[in-house]
């Protein structure tokens, strides 16, 4: 079980909302993680933006928790083994896809994308149709 | 100074992803899960970011570039492929699987956690993985482009 939070799940993604708008009016830039990773490797000319950007999501969250004393729910139910090849596929999937949740769900569909919003109707039943075949048909995690 | 701007984006980004839940694999899974202990937080994630997104672009890309210089770049593609669906798909199948997804997990790095390092690596490698058959796929059919 975790808890339904409308509020803060409706504030968080605002906030993506608002990077994504900031770093294409500054950096005209999609805020696709997809991408933004992608372009790391290997490491090329405009790497700094890249870099600094993926900093900061990631020093985001260890910042409100020691800072903020915010506490921030994780939990992975999934065995390692299975993380693993979650992300193998994860990484081939979003390649072939030309993007991923941040990038086509949000920016491309902003967009009014055909493209992105193709993605996004495939990969979410994708995703439904996994869960629904490991929890109810496999009896997994 | 675009570097600061980054960061700071980049702050806002992960600050976002933690607040809403999108950080936590077992709320992304139970978003999926119709038929078991449905948490619909994620619609309401979906929701915010894309109305913020929705009015912002059209706001910024009236501009004639971006303020820190550069162009915008924006996808140009129109086409649906089959590299399109069946990479989603299979990233769909993937995210189902463990409930990480690229912009969920980065941010979870910060938490200091085994598992979304784990999973990152195994990205990584994913990604690696289909750039070396995409390149194969295109040399063995050179008129076949951008599968």
């Amino acid at each position: 079980m975790t808890d339904f939070t409308p509020l803060l799940s409706l504030l968080g993604g605002a906030l993506i909302g608002v990077a994504a708008v900031a770093l294409m009016a500054l950096h005209g830039r999609i805020a696709g993680m997809t991408g933004i990773l992608g372009g790391l490797l290997p490491v090329t000319g405009d790497w700094g933006w890249r870099a600094a950007f993926l900093l900061g999501a990631i020093a985001a969250p260890a910042l409100m928790i020691r800072a903020g004393g915010v506490a921030i729910p994780f939990e992975s139910p999934v065995p390692m083994v299975w993380t693993v090849v979650s992300g193998l596929l994860v990484g081939v999937g979003v390649v072939y896809g030309a993007g991923c949740t941040s990038g086509h769900g949000i920016c491309g569909n902003a967009r009014l994308s055909p493209r992105s919003l193709v993605a996004t109707v495939t990969f979410m039943l994708a995703s439904f149709a996994t869960v629904f075949v490991i929890r109810h048909l496999l009896g997994g995690f | 100074m675009v570097v600061i701007s980054a960061l700071l984006i980049g702050l806002v980004f992960g600050a976002g992803i933690a607040l809403s839940g999108m950080a936590n694999p077992a709320k992304v899974l139970n978003f999926f899960d119709l038929a078991g202990n449905w948490d619909p937080s994620l619609i309401f994630v979906m929701g915010g970011a894309l109305a913020v997104t929705f009015v912002g672009y059209r706001l910024v890309l009236k501009r004639p570039g971006p303020l820190l210089g550069g162009r915008f770049h924006l996808p140009a593609r129109h086409d649906i492929d089959p590299g399109l669906v069946l990479g989603s798909a299979v990233f769909g199948v993937g995210w189902g699987i463990s409930g990480f997804c690229p912009g969920g997990v980065i941010p979870a790095l910060g938490l200091l956690r085994f598992e979304p390092v784990v999973f990152v690596a195994a990205m990584v490698t994913g990604i690696l993985l289909a750039r070396i058959l995409k390149r194969q796929d295109l040399s063995a059919a050179p008129g076949r482009q951008g599968v």
